[in-house]
């Protein structure tokens, strides 16, 4: 009874940890694929996840306001719109504020980052309001697998959306990286980009698809947030982009599955301490975790080690 | 969101290609704007609605549009214009005069708060710049000299603030011993972290410090018993000009500064004697760090940034270098913190979020990596532009962001960039300019 029980509160922390994991996952990909082609930290890149989220919030208010009452149809229309627009806003954060830093010196692009992350968050706050905005629950229900007395073990459709919908996109995402001739410019320029210029492929296009690439990731996260929280403010971006720059070093800054690996152990980290230990040090935990593996690995669960070039 | 993007390289666009380009920029702002200036979610009790007001998103366009036509076509005269200024260095008979540059600044910033238009306000923002500045000039040891990214240092400042705040108000401590055991527990934290992370570099060094400086803010935010939490600390002692108070009363055993001196209480004198320390404080830590620069201690710092492999196979030891830069910098952060409490007489967790260490760090990288000088000037322009812009009062943080951007991309090795190693063998003189030409 006590054992099952147990067993029972481990495997909700596992799927809740998950779900968190992957949303962190999702917007990792974005720091880690920026890092790998121009060894620039986005700082801004929290930002973009958030202003996802706010285009997904304005979204499903019109669609309710018009009536649309299909659940999936809103989803596939919000999921539309907001990598539309998000990764609009990353194309042009790559252009207006580090395509001049390219050559600068290594700081001046983060600096640059950082401004550009307080202009978005204030940009958003002035023109939305500084209120948080709250979605009445889109999606309902879920299935419960397991229940004896007070305690059920629930996976809710919400979760099981985010982790298949997770899933299909690293897969697809693989598949884009390995198999197709923007992958390959993409490994290309990460490599040499000069000698990738000379083979004949665009740098600059090559940069802004991966932003543009990352945001549309990060705008996916923040639908998903906005599903899963139902409210959304214009800071959400900072503590989850941080989380998920963590996740990326934790993975290896620069590896895809890496950064994946990175978010869910993040999120399996923040459910388990939370659940067992205390939900205040949750984010303590998870970077003395970082701290530790890095101190046993310095570059990241599966990054490749840098070698010293003398 | 019009940034002067057009590259410098001189060729000049044909009329119809600015147009083009101008256009491009102003339908992606149209774009952009959609989501957020043309439809405006708002709270109502009934829940969100949302508000169409898409007269903005063509105005957007229209003033992008404009506006990147126009600095595209005043670039290049524009450049031009400037260029002279910017080239301008001072002629070599003012090279004797720069040593003076620096005595000349302490005593015009001791005569500050005795000139007449200083008031209580403008005596308060000089003494945050100046806690700025000792912030900056310790990160800069760090980031500036030895080239270690550290993107969290609000945590040493945090160490000192709480440290002055704890002994002051549970051990009773005076202010002044509180401020040595500020700046030394800093630097203890700094060398234990230092410790476990000397392998790594650059930019998994900068996400450790950062997790650094968050642990401290969210141990201290929760830490409830020693540090009351989100509800800080109060009470915290008052800096003594030798055991006078600067109060309307003496407490019980004490002496007031009026008192003694016999000159009539006025509450501005704390003030002032506030600003005299913090800029007693900055001076010694600029002199110390310029001192520094010229022992082996400083040199071994800029040589670990330039190659850390050459100062390997040179007998140097990376791994004291290191530690020493951490510790002499947070030293410099931890006397800041303390200053801070004993001044504010309050500390709570919210002021040493990562907003500040990003603050801080952008002292240093706009003024310049490694400039004393730039560090004053970025200092003073990130505590004063904000000040200045208050009468506008919501958009002064969007231009502050702004600000950041385009100085990176106006000068991206900071405002007083290009400066050459403290020190050079002497064999290596730098060429006359028309020979290396």
């Amino acid at each position: 009874m006590g054992f099952t029980l147990a067993v029972g509160t481990f495997l909700q922390h596992l799927i809740n940890g998950l779900t968190l994991g992957a949303i962190y996952g999702l917007i990792a990909i974005g720091y880690t694929m920026v890092y790998g082609i121009i060894r620039m930290i986005n700082f801004a890149h929290g930002e973009i996840y958030m202003i996802g989220a706010f285009i997904a919030v304005t979204t499903f208010t019109l669609l309710l306001g018009a009536g649309v009452t299909s659940v999936p149809l809103a989803l596939v229309i919000v999921l539309a719109i907001s990598c539309t627009f998000t990764a609009a806003y990353g194309w042009t954060i790559e252009r207006v504020a580090y395509r001049p830093l390219r050559t600068a010196p290594k700081l001046a692009p983060f600096i640059s980052a950082i401004g550009m992350s307080i202009l978005l968050q204030n940009f958003v706050m002035l023109t939305q309001g500084a209120r948080s905005k709250s979605l009445p629950p889109v999606m309902t229900g879920g299935v419960t697998l397991w229940h004896d007395g007070d305690f059920s073990l629930g996976l809710t459709n919400i979760q099981m959306f985010i982790i298949l919908l997770t899933v299909a996109l690293m897969a697809g995402f693989t598949l884009v990286i390995n198999r197709t001739a923007l992958g390959r410019a993409q490994r290309a320029c990460e490599q040499d980009r000069t000698m990738a210029a000379l083979l004949g492929i665009n740098v600059d296009r090559t940069i802004s698809l991966t932003f543009v690439l990352g945001a549309g990731l990060a705008a996916v996260a923040g639908v998903m947030v906005t599903l899963y929280y139902g409210v959304i403010d214009f800071y959400i971006g900072f503590l989850a982009g941080m989380k998920a720059f963590t996740a990326a070093v934790l993975g290896g800054i620069g590896s895809l599955p890496g950064a994946m690996l990175g978010g869910l152990l993040i999120g399996l980290i923040e459910a388990f301490f939370s659940g067992y230990v205390s939900s205040a040090y949750k984010d303590v935990a998870a970077f003395s975790i970082l701290i530790l593996v890095l101190v046993v690995r310095p570059s990241g669960l599966l990054g490749r080690p840098d070698i010293e070039k003398v | 969101m019009a940034a002067p993007a057009s590259p410098s390289t001189g060729t000049p666009f044909p009329l119809a290609h600015r147009l083009r380009d101008a256009g491009i920029a102003g339908l992606v702002a149209m774009v952009l704007a959609i989501p957020f200036l043309g439809l405006r979610t708002v709270n109502l009790d009934q829940g969100l609605v949302v508000q169409a007001n898409l007269a903005y998103v063509p105005l957007a366009g229209v003033l992008v549009f404009l506006g990147r036509l126009i600095l595209g076509l005043l670039a290049a005269p524009l450049a031009k214009a400037v260029a002279p200024l910017t080239a301008w260095r001072p002629p070599a008979s003012a090279q004797r005069l720069r040593p003076w540059g620096g005595p000349l600044l302490v005593l015009a910033a001791m005569a500050l708060p005795f000139l007449p238009f200083a008031n209580r306000y403008v005596i308060d923002l000089g003494t945050t710049a100046l806690i700025y500045i000792l912030l900056a000039t310790g990160l800069n040891i760090t980031v500036g000299l030895a080239g270690l990214l550290d993107l969290g240092f609000a945590a040493f400042y945090a160490i000192g603030a709480y440290t002055c705040a704890l002994t002051t108000t549970q051990l009773h401590w005076g202010f002044w011993p509180a401020l040595a055991a500020g700046g030394l527990a800093s630097s203890l934290f700094a060398v234990l972290l230092s410790l476990p992370i000397l392998r790594l570099r650059g930019d998994y060094l900068a996400i450790v410090t950062l997790g650094f400086g968050e642990i401290t803010r969210i141990i201290i935010l929760n830490w409830q018993g020693l540090t009351g939490g989100p509800n800080g600390v109060s009470g915290i002692a008052r800096p003594t000009l030798f055991g006078l108070t600067f109060d309307r009363r003496a407490p019980a055993g004490g002496q007031t500064f009026s008192e003694v001196t016999g000159i009539a209480y006025a509450p501005e004198h704390r003030l002032i004697f506030l600003y005299l320390v913090i800029l007693a404080l900055t001076v010694l830590a600029a002199y110390t760090v310029a001192r520094l620069r010229r022992l082996p201690i400083g040199r071994a710092w800029e040589a670990l940034r330039e190659d850390e492999i050459a100062c390997r196979s040179l007998g140097i030891n990376p791994t004291m270098v290191k530690v020493s830069a951490y510790a002499t910098g947070a030293l410099m952060g931890g006397l800041a913190g303390c200053f801070f409490a004993a001044r504010q007489g309050f500390v709570s967790p919210e002021s040493f979020g990562f907003m500040e260490s990003a603050t801080i760090l952008a002292i240093v990288v706009l003024g310049g990596m490694g400039s004393q000088a730039g560090v004053i000037i970025a200092a003073l322009f990130i505590v004063v532009l904000p000040e200045l812009a208050r009468g506008f009062a919501d958009y002064r943080m969007l231009a502050f962001g702004l600000a950041m951007i385009l100085i990176m991309i106006w000068k991206p090795g900071g405002l007083l960039s290009g400066r050459l190693p403290t020190i050079r063998l002497s064999t290596a003189k730098p060429k006359p300019v028309a020979e290396a030409a």
